[in-house]
């Protein structure tokens, strides 16, 4: 795979390294002349090795020695060139615990770094030579830096290279291990293991385990390998090497007695692993439009995209909510429940014969439409349908349930995964950092947007400067007040008013369906539908227009709108909701009224005819000439197709005229119009996202409190989503421009969410309170006949389970137990909402603390940076004295130059940047020569902080105290 | 793409899947992406793992980041040399890190680096003024420039050296509400 071009391409990483290496140690030249030495070296090692094909991983992992060397590197020289020679050993297992890593060798180098630097050199040569030998297998092993992971690395190296001499491996060993006692159990481990190694299947038990152990490591290395913030280059050699690694070993351990179930399920794990990368490509390349929404995103920035992203989301969510009721309910009834025409419930009545294939049941949902499986009273109380014998009330009932469990579900977790990813936003303490990072949206992709951005971007900062300089001076407080009074009082009119007229509307039409449907017009048959849609359309507007006498803030203002709007379409859906209530009650007298007109009519037809036997309703009579009741619950699902279908309407006409048609009027009539159209009053119009998110929310509230009694507004939905995706996707690319102001909607996601919650509670409500408290009517319906809906659970258990089931049932469902239990999740959810309030607690102590100790740092670290500087001086001084008596200070003096030099602008900042050099300053004695004081100065001044390892300004705190003492 | 011709072995694709938080489908869209900012440099068979890097001034001029101010910065701190001379890998990288799916740690990493203007390991002042200039395309006079600057240091400096080091970045930017929302291309 890469090797070829990694080999290629070595010499420019060189460079690099060279380069980053240069600019890290500008300030520490003495070291810089050692280094370059042994790189030189090296290289020439290295060239010998790019033959051989081994090079390259060694050059990887040495980049990254030298990386983290540089950052914690101590200044001492010998240590230097003592881990140098060790880094060639022991570049295997480098790549993976950098930190814990660092900790432990600087222990060990300065125990043992005495005895070894003498025989360094020497051995250097030798080194440069074996190693390639053993590149292989030093690069296999686990987590080298641990120590048992060194034994095992010596092992394996061993095992590769068994042929190798093994004087020279023991010396090495000797050379490797730093601490003695390690060193001295390594031999022995080496050498008693040397034959053994071969054949791991003789390994002792603790071995395996160790091997398993950096098997796993390994494992666990390659899932997160995506996650680490290496160059590409470098995580495929890790990667590669981790396999070859895996594999090698994984296989070596299965070949045991005992180990056939560690070979399966290792086999087991690959597969498993296969599998999902292929479902997750394959659920990828499921996921829709993701082209579409990149272009908008592109074009509009994060904002407008989200309400995409939003309405993909509820695409999906309908789609499940579509599979279930098409899958359980309406398939199965379809196929295997009684034909249509068979009985009364499933024909159309012979009064609405005529009008049953008119034009109008496309969007009145009456006629066939009515009496087909769309609707619940064509379902029939047969309590097993089809040779599946499926259960169709049963399945009726749960899936009814089904729909709202898992709405319920997919929100919250979306709500909890949402809280999750977006950080603790809340606190104002970061305003000025946060706008310097992270207003610009990278997502951003076109001129016109991106000059948006930077306007108000600019325009951002401009208002946090002036609310820094001064809380903004009010003109006039008593005005503002009264017109914001004003304002909302308005607002209260407006939904009161909204209210009335739909309780009016909803009131008239039951009027007009006493009389007869036929004698009406068009829009008095649809008044209600129309009413709250146009309502729906007209109100925000009012709102906006009342808004602008508030004087808000723009973010402040567009929470009040977005709050007035849901005040205001929850206003509606409920006085509808409570007419539908009325109407409910009006149908069920009836139905008592038509119940009676039945026994009646029965009776006088048995009366006219001979009287045989009660064998039920004689052939003559057709289905569609039964007498039958109004069967409320179509009547419900029939008024929320409706309402659905208006909406629907509704929204793709105002997108039609008041964006598309708007911006054609003022493209084409802008050059003969007497004033700019484009700039001035109607201009092209915006997205509006919060009114968009607020209408595809609501519009999901019907969805779930219709969908018991109109199986098919899942279906519905889905389809409108899908329309409205390519409609608006259209529309927003080519009749909006993008947002002047543009507000995060990132931030309020979960608001959004939160709405969409609320709205699910809101709706499921009323569907329960249906459900649980009115019977179902007597001859519609999978439930006709049953005295409430939930009976049909009771009737499952008591006959198509064991009695016993229905015992336990019973048992548990007895006011005795289920009480304790209501207790007991109430006690459950007072306990964790009250650790969950002092965890909070704490964190704001927490917060406190670590800002009263930044201020203190502050005010201390200027001090130490005062201190350092006049120090600094001083050792310039006395540096310079010196130079001329000792030359060998030479490096040193121009190093302190040079430092001195490059900090100038920021030798306040740098000398005194963290606590490190304070403490420092503090522990030494002030009699010390300045010059080794400022040597130290210089080393720190490196920048050694990559921000490749975040661990490592600890590491510099953890280890600058241990640095004073050699 | 199998009937077609091969860009890459099934071995090479598993590689990116593991070290990217792409598909299979994304990287071969990403190479046909690189492979079309310089179709005669680029070669369509990257099984042998050719040697071939696009220069700056090509990737800065892809759609996605043309209107970034921040783009020369982005190209160059993925680039291996520091001079925004990408390779593949070095291409896909990029992507991958700026994507949905990678974590917050890894785009603060990054997202340091980028804003990290004179490579020096800290967002220094200068940085700062770099970054704010950038973003407001200079509209802002030079006094107010400072005073953002030394606010937005003061904010969020820790240590109270000055100037921001990566563990000061971090720390601010893993709270923004919105820095994982607004810190990733499409693809």
């Amino acid at each position: 795979m890469p090797r070829d071009s990694l080999i290629t391409s070595e010499s420019d990483i060189d460079v690099g390294l060279e380069l980053a290496g240069d600019e890290d140690e500008f300030s520490s030249h003495p070291e810089e002349h050692e280094r370059e030495r042994h790189r030189g070296k090296r290289r020439e090692g290295d060239r010998e090795k790019k033959k051989r094909g081994h090079g390259k991983r060694r050059k990887a992992s040495r980049s990254r020695e030298r990386e983290e060397e540089v950052q914690a590197r101590p200044d001492k020289r010998e240590r230097e060139r003592r881990r140098r020679a060790k880094s060639d050993r022991e570049t295997g297992g480098r790549q993976r615990d950098e930190e814990g890593k660092a900790k432990i060798k600087s222990g060990k180098v300065a125990k043992t770094k005495k005895n070894i630097t003498n025989e360094k050199t020497k051995k250097q040569e030798e080194e440069e030579e074996s190693e390639d030998r053993n590149a292989k297998g030093k690069k296999k092993h686990g987590s080298a830096k641990k120590e048992e992971k060194q034994e095992d690395g010596g092992r394996h190296r061993e095992k590769e290279k068994t042929k190798e001499v093994k004087k020279k491996k023991h010396k090495k060993v000797v050379e490797t291990s730093s601490e003695q006692e390690t060193s001295e159990q390594e031999d022995n481990g080496e050498e008693d293991n040397e034959e053994k190694e071969v054949r791991p299947e003789s390994l002792t038990p603790e071995e395996l385990e160790r091997l398993k152990e950096a098997v796993d490591d390994r494992k666990k290395l390659i899932q997160v390998l995506r996650g680490k913030p290496w160059p590409m280059k470098k995580k495929l050699v890790t990667l590669r090497e981790s396999q070859q690694f895996v594999e090698k070993y994984e296989g070596a351990l299965g070949k045991g007695k005992g180990r056939k179930l560690y070979v399966y399920k290792v086999m087991m794990t690959k597969k498993w692993m296969k599998f999902q990368r292929d479902f997750e490509n394959f659920r990828t390349a499921c996921i829709p439009w993701e082209m579409k929404i990149k272009e908008i995103e592109s074009h509009f920035g994060s904002s407008v995209a989200s309400y995409f992203i939003f309405l993909r989301w509820m695409y999906g969510i309908n789609m499940i909510l579509f599979g279930l009721t098409f899958g359980l309910v309406m398939v199965p009834e379809a196929l295997m429940g009684r034909p249509y025409g068979s009985i009364p419930r499933k024909t159309v009545p012979r009064a609405e014969e005529a009008s049953a294939m008119d034009f109008a049941v496309l969007w009145d949902f009456g006629g066939y439409a009515q009496y087909s499986v769309l609707f619940y009273g064509y379902y029939n109380n047969q309590r097993a349908i089809g040779w599946l014998k499926f259960r169709m009330p049963l399945s009726y009932f749960l899936v009814g349930v089904g729909t709202v469990a898992y709405s319920y579900m997919v929100v919250i977790r979306t709500m909890a995964r949402n809280a999750n990813e977006s950080g603790v936003g809340d606190d104002n303490s970061f305003n000025f950092s946060w706008k310097v990072f992270t207003s610009w949206d990278y997502l951003i992709g076109n001129p016109e947007t991106a000059d948006n951005k930077f306007a108000s971007i600019t325009t951002s900062f401009k208002e946090a400067i002036l609310e820094e300089q001064e809380s903004c001076k009010d003109d006039n407080i008593h005005l503002t007040r009264f017109l914001r009074v004003l304002a909302n009082f308005l607002v209260l009119c407006c939904l009161a008013g909204s209210g009335y007229l739909i309780y009016f509307v909803v009131r008239r039409s039951q009027k007009f369906a006493l009389d007869g449907l036929e004698n009406h017009t068009w829009w008095e048959r649809n008044e209600v539908n129309m009413v709250m849609s146009l309502l729906g359309m007209f109100c925000p507007m009012l709102f906006d227009v009342i808004s602008a006498l508030e004087n808000y803030h723009p973010r402040v203002a567009l929470q009040w709108q977005l709050g007035r709007i849901f005040a205001l379409f929850l206003g509606n859906l409920y006085t509808f909701i409570i007419a539908l209530m009325d109407e409910i009650n009006l149908k069920r007298e009836e139905e008592n009224i038509v119940k009676f007109n039945i026994t009646t009519w029965e009776a006088s037809f048995y009366n006219g005819t001979v009287s045989e036997n009660s064998t039920g309703l004689p052939f003559t009579v057709q289905p569609a000439d039964v007498p039958r009741g109004p069967c409320w619950e179509t009547m419900v699902g029939q008024e929320f197709v409706r309402l659905i279908i208006s909406d629907t309407m509704t929204t793709y006409i105002t997108l039609l005229i008041g964006d598309f048609l708007r911006a054609v009027f003022v493209r084409f009539l802008n050059h003969c119009w007497c004033w700019d159209l484009e700039a001035g009053f109607p201009s092209y119009s915006e997205f509006d996202v919060s009114g968009n998110v607020l209408g595809l929310i609501f519009n999901q509230g019907m969805i779930w409190m219709g969908a018991f009694y109109a199986p098919c507004l899942p279906a519905l939905n889905v389809l409108r989503l899908h329309v409205s995706m390519y409609l608006q996707c259209w529309a927003v690319m080519c009749c909006n421009v993008p947002q002047e102001r543009v507000f995060k909607a990132s931030g309020s996601n979960n608001f959004y969410m939160a709405m969409l919650l609320v709205i699910l509670f809101l709706s499921t409500l009323p569907a329960i309170y249906t459900i649980v408290t009115i019977p179902p009517s007597f001859d519609c319906g999978p439930f006709s006949g049953k005295k409430r809906m939930f009976d049909v659970i009771q009737e499952t258990l008591e006959s198509d389970f064991p009695a016993w089931f229905s015992k336990v049932f019973s048992y548990a469902s007895n006011p005795g137990l289920v009480l304790p239990f209501i207790l007991l999740m109430i006690l459950a959810i007072y306990y964790l909402q009250s650790t969950s309030k002092s965890y909070k607690e704490a964190n704001v102590e927490l917060k406190k603390k670590l800002q009263t100790q930044n201020e203190e740092n502050k005010k201390k670290n200027k001090r130490a940076a005062l201190k350092a500087q006049m120090d600094l001086e001083e050792a310039r001084k006395a540096a310079e004295q010196q130079q001329n008596n000792k030359a060998s200070l030479q490096d040193q003096e121009a190093d302190v130059e040079e430092n001195h030099g490059s900090s100038q602008s920021l030798s306040h900042g740098k000398n005194g940047r963290n606590p490190p050099p304070h403490v420092r300053d503090q522990e030494l004695p002030a009699t010390r020569a300045p010059v080794p004081r400022t040597y130290h100065h210089g080393n720190h001044g490196t920048p050694g902080h990559l921000p490749g390892f975040p661990r490592q300004s600890e590491h510099r705190m953890y280890r600058v105290p241990s640095l004073q003492r050699h | 793409m199998g009937n077609k011709q091969t860009i890459f072995t099934d071995e090479q694709l598993d590689a990116y899947q593991d070290c990217t938080f792409f598909t299979r489908k994304e990287i071969l869209r990403l190479h046909g992406r690189y492979h079309e900012l310089a179709p005669h440099l680029v070669p369509m068979d990257y099984t042998k793992d050719p040697d071939c890097k696009l220069p700056l001034a090509l990737i800065v001029n892809m759609p996605e980041l043309k209107e970034n101010p921040f783009r020369n910065r982005i190209v160059e701190s993925f680039s291996e040399d520091g001079m925004g001379n990408l390779s593949f890998n070095e291409f896909v990288d990029m992507f991958s890190v700026l994507s949905e799916m990678a974590p917050r740690e890894l785009k603060a990493i990054y997202a340091f680096k980028i804003y990290d203007f004179n490579v020096d390991n800290y967002l220094c002042k200068e940085d700062l003024e770099k970054t704010l200039n950038k973003l407001t395309k200079e509209e802002l006079t030079p006094e107010e420039v400072e005073l953002v600057c030394q606010k937005a240091i003061e904010e969020a400096d820790l240590d109270g050296d000055n100037k921001l080091s990566f563990a000061d970045f971090e720390n601010m930017i893993t709270r923004a509400p919105d820095f994982l929302s607004t810190f990733h291309i499409r693809i």
